[in-house]
This record gives C-alpha cells, sequence and structure tokens, in this order.
C-alpha cells in the first residue's frame, strides 16, 4: 500500500444543528438524547403530509457577533449561515487567525466545504423578482448567494484561505464526503490545514419533494420528538432537518508545532458508488457497493473491524435501515453480541441532507475524545430483522461511557453514492 | 424634502457599505462614494436599489451612472422626487 506522507488529526470542530447550535449546546444535548424535532407551522398551512422538521435556533445576538451589519444585509441565504456559523466556530476553535485586509492569503491553507440546496430561499426570491419583471431589482448579491459554492467562496473571504477552496455535492453523502476530500488533500502533502464541513438549509421548497416521494414520517405531527426513529420497529420515513458542521483537519506535524489541541486523528476512509446495479438506483442503494466501500474505509486505515467501538450510522428512520445494518454486518463479518455500539445521530436532529454527515462526524469526534456514546433515541422495540443480525445491547438507549478507539462513520445518498471514514483516537 | 432631510436619510442608507469611517464622519456634497468612502463599486448598484426603495423613485441608468459623489445623489433624488409632485 501507498505510504501517506502526513498524518491528518482533527483541531477544530463547529456544529448548527437543530438539537444544539455550537459545540457546548450541541454536546450537551446528544448526551442527554435531546431531539431538536418540533412542529412546523408553516408545513401544515402548505398541506404538507409531514408536518415536523429540525431547524437551528440561531440567535441574533449570534449572528450579529459573526457578521458585520453589512455582511447581514447581503446575506439571505440560510444554509450558507450556517454554514458559515459552524465554519467561524471550528476556526477560532483550532485557535487559527484570519489573514486581515490586505495580507498575503494562507497559501497552505483551504477548505472543502459540501452544500446542498444551501440558497433555495434566496433563489425562491430571485425567481419571483425576475418573473414579475424586476430583474432590475435583483441586486448585487443573488450569483454569490446561490451558486453551488456559495458557502466555499464565503469561507475563502472570511479567512482568507489560498488553498483549494471549493465546494463538493453528493447528496445525503456529501458531508462525510467533504471530510475525505479535505483529508486526502492533506494527507498527499497539498495542503497544512483544511476547513471541512456541508450545510444545508431548511425550506419547505426543499423538503417538500421528499414529501411528495412520501419518504417523510407524517405519522407524528403530533408528537414531534418521537418523529424521528432509527432502528425502530415502526420506523416509517425519515425527518427533515437543516444545519451545518465543520471540522479543522490539519497534519499532524503542523497541529504539534502550533501546539494545538488534538481531538483526534482520522485513519483513512473510502467513498464508491453502486453504480444504481445490482437493487441499486437513483435512490436505493446497491448492497454490495456499500459492503465494498466499508470494507475499503478497513482497509485504507488498516484497521480490523473487531478494532471498531462505535459505528455512527446513515440510519435514517426508513425501511434501509435493516438493509443497513445487514451490509455491516456482513462487511464486518460481525453479528450479535460481536457487533459494535451502533447509533444514529438522525433520532435527534433529523436527517439534514448534505449538512449530516459533517454533523454527524462532528458528534463522532465528540464521542471520540469524551469517550461515551449518545443515546440513539426513539428506538425503544429495536425492528425485529435487527435483531436477528446484531444484539440489542449494541443499541444504546441512553449515554454510554466507554473508552472509544474507533469510531466508523458511514453515509450514504442519492445516486447510489457511499462514503466511510474511520475517526481513530490521537496516539503519538 | 429639504436637501438637508434628504442628506441625512441618504446617510443611513450609505452607512452600512463605508469602508472610510473618517472619511464618512466628514461627509460633504463633494464627497466622493467609491474614492472617499471607498465603497466597493459592486456595493454602489445595491445602494441605488436602497435608494429606490427608500425614497420610492426609479433612478435610471444614466442618471445612476452620474451618481459619483453624495451632492450628486443627493441631486438626482431631490430631481426625482420633484418630478413625482
Amino acid at each position: 500500500m501507498e505510504q501517506h506522507k502526513n498524518r491528518v488529526v482533527i483541531t477544530g470542530l463547529g456544529v448548527v444543528a437543530p438539537n444544539g447550535v455550537g459545540i457546548p449546546d450541541f454536546e450537551k444535548a446528544i448526551k442527554a438524547g435531546q431531539s431538536g424535532i418540533e412542529f412546523i407551522p408553516e408545513l401544515e398551512e402548505l398541506n404538507f403530509r409531514c408536518q415536523v422538521g429540525g431547524i437551528p435556533k440561531v440567535t441574533d445576538e449570534l449572528l450579529s457577533a459573526s457578521f458585520t451589519e453589512l455582511e447581514l444585509k447581503r446575506l439571505s441565504a440560510k444554509g450558507v449561515i450556517y454554514g458559515i456559523l459552524a465554519g467561524l466556530e471550528a476556526w477560532k476553535d483550532a485557535e487559527l487567525t484570519f489573514a486581515e485586509g490586505d495580507a498575503e492569503p494562507n497559501w497552505k491553507y483551504g477548505t472543502v466545504f459540501g452544500s446542498g440546496m444551501s440558497g433555495i430561499n434566496t433563489l425562491r426570491d430571485a425567481i419571483y423578482r425576475t418573473d414579475d419583471l424586476k430583474v432590475r431589482k435583483l441586486g448585487t448579491t443573488m450569483v454569490e448567494q446561490t451558486m453551488p459554492s456559495a458557502i466555499s467562496a464565503f469561507l475563502g473571504g472570511k479567512l482568507g484561505l489560498g488553498n483549494q477552496v471549493t465546494t463538493n455535492a453528493s447528496a445525503c453523502s456529501t458531508g462525510t464526503e467533504s471530510i475525505l476530500m479535505a483529508y486526502e488533500r492533506i494527507r498527499d502533502g497539498k495542503a497544512q490545514i483544511m476547513l471541512a464541513g456541508s450545510c444545508d438549509a431548511d425550506s419547505p421548497h426543499v423538503w417538500g419533494g421528499f414529501d411528495a416521494m412520501r419518504v417523510l414520517n407524517y405519522k407524528s405531527n403530533e408528537n414531534p420528538k418521537a418523529a424521528s426513529r432509527p432502528m425502530a420497529s415502526d420506523a416509517s420515513g425519515f425527518v427533515p432537518g437543516s444545519g451545518a458542521g465543520a471540522l479543522v483537519l490539519e497534519s499532524l506535524d503542523s497541529a504539534k508545532a502550533r501546539g494545538a489541541k488534538i481531538y483526534g486523528e482520522i485513519a483513512g476512509g473510502f467513498v464508491n458508488s453502486g453504480g444504481q446495479r445490482g437493487g441499486g438506483t437513483m435512490t436505493a442503494p446497491n448492497s454490495m457497493g456499500i459492503q465494498k466501500c466499508i470494507e475499503g474505509a478497513l482497509r485504507d486505515s488498516k484497521i480490523e473491524p473487531h478494532e471498531i467501538d462505535l459505528i455512527s450510522g446513515h440510519l435514517t428512520s426508513t425501511m434501509g435501515d435493516v438493509p443497513e445494518i445487514e451490509n455491516w454486518s456482513k462487511a464486518l463479518e460481525l453479528s450479535g453480541k460481536e457487533f459494535p455500539r451502533v447509533n444514529s445521530l438522525k433520532s435527534m436532529t433529523g436527517h439534514c441532507l448534505s449538512a449530516a454527515g459533517s454533523i454527524e462526524s462532528v458528534a463522532c469526534v465528540l464521542q471520540l475524545a469524551g469517550n461515551y456514546v449518545h443515546p440513539s433515541i426513539n428506538c425503544e422495540e429495536v425492528h425485529p430483522k435487527i435483531l436477528e443480525l446484531i444484539d440489542e445491547s449494541c443499541i444504546p438507549h441512553e449515554s454510554i461511557q466507554q473508552e472509544n478507539t474507533i469510531i466508523a462513520k458511514s453515509s450514504f445518498g442519492f445516486g447510489d453514492v457511499n462514503s466511510c471514514i474511520i475517526f481513530k483516537k490521537y496516539r503519538a | 424634502m429639504t436637501r438637508s432631510e434628504i442628506e441625512a436619510q441618504l446617510k443611513t442608507i450609505i452607512k452600512p457599505y463605508v469602508q472610510n469611517e473618517e472619511a464618512f464622519e466628514n461627509l460633504s456634497p463633494e464627497t466622493d462614494m467609491l474614492q472617499d468612502l471607498q465603497i466597493n463599486s459592486a456595493h454602489l448598484v445595491d445602494i441605488i436599489l436602497d435608494m429606490e426603495e427608500h425614497f420610492d423613485i426609479e433612478i435610471d441608468d444614466e442618471t445612476a451612472e452620474k451618481m459619483l459623489t453624495v451632492g450628486e445623489a443627493i441631486t438626482a433624488t431631490e430631481n426625482l422626487l420633484d418630478k413625482k409632485d
């Protein structure tokens, strides 16, 4: 196997999630099993079947502390705002400085920050104005806010990044993929520090498409906090969410030289596609693709299945949960009590779409560093087909203290795309 | 509306775009919005949109091109408001 140039560690974290904005609140929430899912009156007014969702509570205080008056005036794209907030938090957490004014950018610092429909509300407004013959009134901020790379462009400017500044998109696999892309760039010696992450907006105009596909849970409008039920016997659809997660990745040499605090290491990972063959479609995964992705991640990380302490699943609270556990079990050749602990952050945040992988990865790193496993809520009665594969004790109903050395995180997306990343406790 | 009333309201509109606070504090009709206030030229377009909305006027491209100083912007606004009445 090829020799990697650099070990890559995580030195900063930021998050904007439905159940917590900012790392301290988010960590408190995931430890306590606190759901961020609420009834959304707008969805009821718009005749949605599913009228619950996960929307981060971003306060005006946080906005004015993070942006200038002019920036706020020129910025409406919700997902982009979430992404910038998470990115800035991670950057500050890593105690990195900003390139000031006319200073040169940091040529060795870059970002891969994924996005879904982050500027949908801004785009909607522009469409209305244009169709209303008011193209003159669009202003100058529409393009920069609605282009797919809006988030990486804004972060690049805020932080003065001079290395690669790009946005990746692979549906619900986006967030995990972005971390792997940034990881590879540092590993291969092309960058010293990369801000990785992803963001997505909450909007009826994004969520409506899923509602129409009947893949959302419409049976829990009266009981929002119980709506997202990954691995439960009665899981019948996902709950839409939004937000952003951000991680500062850094070469180990750089982190040591700066004396940075190190949350953990990225041991490796893999991305692939099931090719929409062999049972895989636009919306359903080819099981062989998922297994090969997991196997590839283990190979890349040089770890054995039994070393995994925790799996942070994709696990969306749909009929996809059972085959996902089956694919993990087959790929790892582990079952029953041998199977690692497994949880789903989506039980508390809903499915944050393009932001999911990065928010869940932030949770993984917190669990790795803090030696605990957050609960997978709303799963009192585990799906019987899952219990045929793994022991019930694998699924935590409450927070558990345990020494974590290896945490595996997977994400899968429309287009039959897969990603799997392996986080490892940092040991000199 | 008097010129000084227009000036006061214009100041509120351009304030967030200004990058040179000192020049803004010493604002006069001769103050150049790009050179002196160091307003980003792309933002000038947004200032014109903000003015249109605030004063409920339509500023055509030809007029907009001539609005480089604070005094010119006040005069243009004054003329357009007069036309409305």
